[in-house]
């Protein structure tokens, strides 16, 4: 959806439910309007982390019902008022975020999820044990009006569209600059965001603390809405599970999916509640959680994505996107490989184990010039480039960059340094545009969003893929995800790249394209070491080898003196080959 | 003492989770639900079978808990077939996030179904499968002053647990079907182009996953009262048991559990017992941060 139409579709929704909620007079309609909204707020909340990093939590109930308990006992116990107090259980939610964001963060995946699911279960008991079984907010007689306590319910509904309104805006916002990008590209491919500069820690705390104050100051509001706080209402699996549910039904990753969600199970399972719960108690739990199983096979990724899908299925797919000729045909002259040292390693050794992947190994990166490292599967190359770009620590030895060491440092942070890089595997946000793929390595370099999409643009354009900039990633062939990683490793003005089997899975003419783009960098005073296995077309690119085999130097030297040495022959085709050609 | 009895059916129900788990890779929230039909099916078995008629007041609960696990394995199978397999298995590819936010939110909406539906149709009356050993103890004299009273049916139960642990593991470790459930486990992908049927796989590994739970659930009930809501505390338990274990490890599971069982009752001698609970999520927790892989578990993780 373009900027302006989500705009006037989000202030539309919130004008129409206003007037919807101003006409309604029935009190119990006139709380679950309120409820529907409060849900979704809480909804977003979740999004916020859960939506964009794919780190699911269960455990947002930790927020609201911190949130919940603030207002909750700051009115009984001080007689503050929730305008104050809803603030201020925002500002506790953020800091408790952070609090169970810094040590839960070292956990990926399933753990990460359970994890979270502790938090509000321990927190359920320590209130109970607290003795805070039942907390009541006074009625305030006098002043009414101060302390949120209206006798038109409606009151409660506009404040909840507001705070809804809020969290929309703000979901908004971080969907559209880095924050958002950055956020996505974590849940794409966590380890590729790192290596393309982004401090995917850091990030990820920024989102739960902002998730956590959404949750906690939604949760306040709960409180006074219903002006009772029990342990179990607020700490509870369900309320957790209530975030996730209304979320994923609707669709996860959008302003407009909790929304949805919320919009359509909230009434049902409270009419359902109210209409059959006294003749069959449970019914509405069991239709409640049939419609999730069924929505949940007929529409996985939540009810806005398939909508969406639906709809944008009819339009025609964009022309085509053969790129004429964006890549130079015509190679300019190298400059001559400097002196100056960029890269030296120093008896770079790791172990997993007994297994030793890299072991002892020194080379020297001059300025302007391409490495070429070769070696059987399995030589420890892949391995040497992780320990270079701070993937993992070294077990021994030292990397140095501009003779600075650079050991110890996080992939994000070496990336900072000037070194871009690309995968063997190859790591694309698939569901990302191309654009936006590349955008995610422009911001180390990046003041400024706008600025970001500039460096995208040239990156994209130097590897010729400026024709299909709009497209999904997950549309391209091999060759272009492989120029994309490329861009995207570019992106960020690395003066040293390291290139990971980059030609790998090309055939003969795409190889070519790609080895054009490349000869065109190192034309323009860019370094580049490479990993590769096909040695035909690394004789033609290269300037020096650096073979590798069982994680040691095997040799280094020139193309003519490589190919020609006994032993890494041998390395490659085995004794017999080379015995017989000796 | 009660904590290692208890711990050794947590141990059981722990084995179930982990042996969906570890071969599916599922986070399967309705595990909790599933015990407590097994419960429910060991004292309806029991009660309208008239089995205690048939084998007596000893004898008759017992031989209805074991009548609920194949009647479980079933429910089970089907769960798989008509909607688990949906999600999960070789359908991950085409799903974000390989499909975790669709089995989450489908092994949710079957928890949800399954309390409220046993709301429905059991009540949510307490409910107990009661032996005439419930109550009796044995009396185990250490030394001359100090005995130890033993519980009959929690310690039958306990015995009943860690004979099937056994079994299971000589099932998984020994036979053709463990080996095609450790192939499947180990690489799913792999075990597909070796020509073994993963979704089938999977089917048998939740069925028996439910199965065995259902089991620790029918020897829970012959000690504690149980309810519709039952599930949810227990799935807690159960989750803290495997991941203390380490996530995919069957017998580290069992470990888990056990260490859990006596985790809540060492801790009501320190602790007041309204944070009893807190404390399995305290050690939980710290379990996680120290040893992610737990204590049996490997990591595995490629760049």
């Amino acid at each position: 959806m373009s900027g302006r139409r989500s705009l006037y579709a989000m202030l539309g929704f919130v004008l129409a439910y206003a007037l919807a909620a101003a006409l309604v007079r029935n009190s119990y309609y006139q709380l679950m309007l309120t409820l529907v909204l409060v849900w979704a707020c809480f909804g977003l909340g979740w999004n916020v982390l859960s939506g964009y990093t794919g780190l699911v939590s269960f455990g947002h109930a930790a927020f609201f019902g911190l949130g919940a308990y603030t207002t909750a006992l700051g009115q009984a116990h001080f007689g503050w008022t929730p305008y104050v107090l809803i603030p201020i259980a925002a500002v506790l939610g953020g800091i408790s975020g952070l609090a169970i964001g810094l040590p839960t963060f070292r956990l990926r995946g399933h753990y990460f999820a359970l994890a979270m699911l502790a938090y509000p279960l321990a927190l359920l008991y320590v209130f109970e044990w607290l003795g805070y079984q039942e907390v009541s907010l006074p009625m305030m007689r006098d002043n009414p009006l101060a302390y949120m306590q209206f006798s038109d319910n409606r009151a409660y509904t506009f404040i909840a569209l507001g705070m809804l309104l809020g969290a929309m805006l703000l979901t908004r916002w971080v969907e559209r600059n880095r924050f958002g990008m950055a956020l996505l590209s974590i849940k794409q491919n966590e380890a590729a965001a790192e290596a393309a500069g982004i401090n995917t820690y850091a990030w990820k705390l920024k989102a739960i603390a902002l998730s956590g104050a959404i949750a906690a100051a939604v949760g306040a509001f709960y409180a006074v809405v219903l002006l009772v706080v029990t342990p179990v209402s607020v700490f509870g699996m369900l309320v957790s599970a209530q975030a996730l549910v209304v979320t994923m039904f609707g669709g996860v990753g959008t302003v407009w999916g909790a929304v949805i969600g919320s919009a359509i199970l909230i009434p049902v399972a409270e009419i359902l509640h109210s209409e059959l719960g006294s003749k069959l108690p449970g019914i509405q739990g069991v239709i409640y959680g049939a419609a999730v199983v069924t929505i949940i096979l007929v529409a996985p990724e939540g009810l806005y994505w398939k909508v969406r899908d639906k709809l944008t299925r009819g339009r025609p797919a964009d022309a085509p996107g053969f790129s004429p000729e964006h890549v130079p045909l015509k190679v300019p002259e190298r400059p001559a490989v400097s002196d100056e040292v960029i890269l030296e390693v120093r008896g770079l050794s790791k172990n997993f184990g007994g297994l030793k992947a890299v072991d002892d190994v020194s080379f020297k990166v001059r300025q302007g010039m391409i490495l070429g490292i070769i070696g059987p599967n399995g030589a420890g190359k892949t391995t040497a480039f992780n320990l270079l770009n701070g993937f993992i620590a070294p077990s021994a030895g030292d990397v140095l960059l501009d003779g600075r060491s650079i050991r110890g440092l996080q992939p994000h942070q070496v990336c900072e340094l000037g070194v871009g890089r690309t995968f063997q595997i190859m790591r694309p946000f698939m569901r990302m545009s191309v654009a936006d793929n590349v955008v995610v390595g422009a911001y180390v370099r990046a003041a400024s969003d706008a600025q970001a999409r500039r460096l995208a643009g040239e990156a994209i354009e130097r590897v010729g893929l400026s024709a299909v900039a709009q497209r999904v990633a997950s549309q391209l062939t091999s060759k272009e995800l492989r120029l994309m990683e490329l861009a995207r490793a570019l992106a960020g003005q690395p003066r040293l790249l390291l290139l990971d089997e980059t030609l790998a899975g090309l055939g003969q003419a795409e190889s070519e394209e790609v080895l054009a783009v490349l000869r065109g960098l190192a034309a323009e005073d860019k370094t580049i070491v490479i990993i590769e296995h096909t040695m035909h077309l690394m004789v033609r690119l290269v300037d020096r080898f650096l073979v590798l085999d069982h994680g040691r130097v095997l040799a280094e030297g020139g193309p003519e003196e490589i190919i020609k040495n006994a032993s890494v022959v041998e390395a490659y085709l085995g004794k017999k080959w080379s015995a017989k050609n000796a | 003492m009660a904590g290692l009895l208890t711990g050794s059916i947590y141990g059981l129900m722990c084995v179930g989770l982990a042996l969906i788990f570890g071969v599916m890779r599922v986070i399967n929230f309705a595990q909790g639900d599933f015990m407590m039909l097994g419960m429910y099916a060991a004292y309806y078995a029991a009660g309208l079978l008239g089995l205690e008629a048939l084998f007596g007041r000893l004898g008759g609960p017992y031989v209805g808990i074991l009548l609920a696990v194949p009647l479980l394995y079933l429910f089970g199978y089907l769960v798989h077939a008509l909607l688990i397999s949906r999600v999960s298995g070789t359908r991950t590819a085409a799903l974000e996030g390989e499909g975790h936010y669709a089995q989450l939110i489908l092994t949710l909406g079957i928890a949800l179904v399954l309390t409220n539906g046993a709301q429905m149709i059991f009540g949510s009356v307490m409910a107990a499968l009661r032996t005439p050993l419930t109550t009796a103890a044995w009396q185990i004299p250490l030394g001359v002053e100090i005995s130890v009273f033993l519980n009959k049916s929690r310690t039958i139960a306990a015995l009943v647990s860690v004979a099937s642990i056994l079994l299971i593991s000589l099932f998984i470790n020994r036979t053709r079907l463990g080996r095609l459930l450790r192939a499947s486990a180990d690489n799913a992908l792999a075990a597909t182009y070796m020509g073994i049927d993963v979704n089938r796989a999977h089917r048998i590994a939740f069925a028996l996953g439910v199965a065995i739970t259902a089991l620790a659930g029918g020897l829970l009930a012959t000690n504690y009262p149980f309810h519709p809501f039952v599930g949810l505390e227990y799935v807690i338990v159960m989750y803290a048991g495997v991941v203390l274990g380490g996530m995919g490890s069957i017998i580290g599971a069992f470990w888990g559990g056990l260490t859990i069982g006596l985790v809540q009752q060492l801790s009501t001698l320190v602790l007041p017992t309204q944070l009893q609970n807190s404390a399995i999520f305290v050690v939980f927790l710290l379990i996680i941060f120290l040893r992610p892989q737990g204590f049996f578990g490997r990591s595995a993780e490629r760049t």
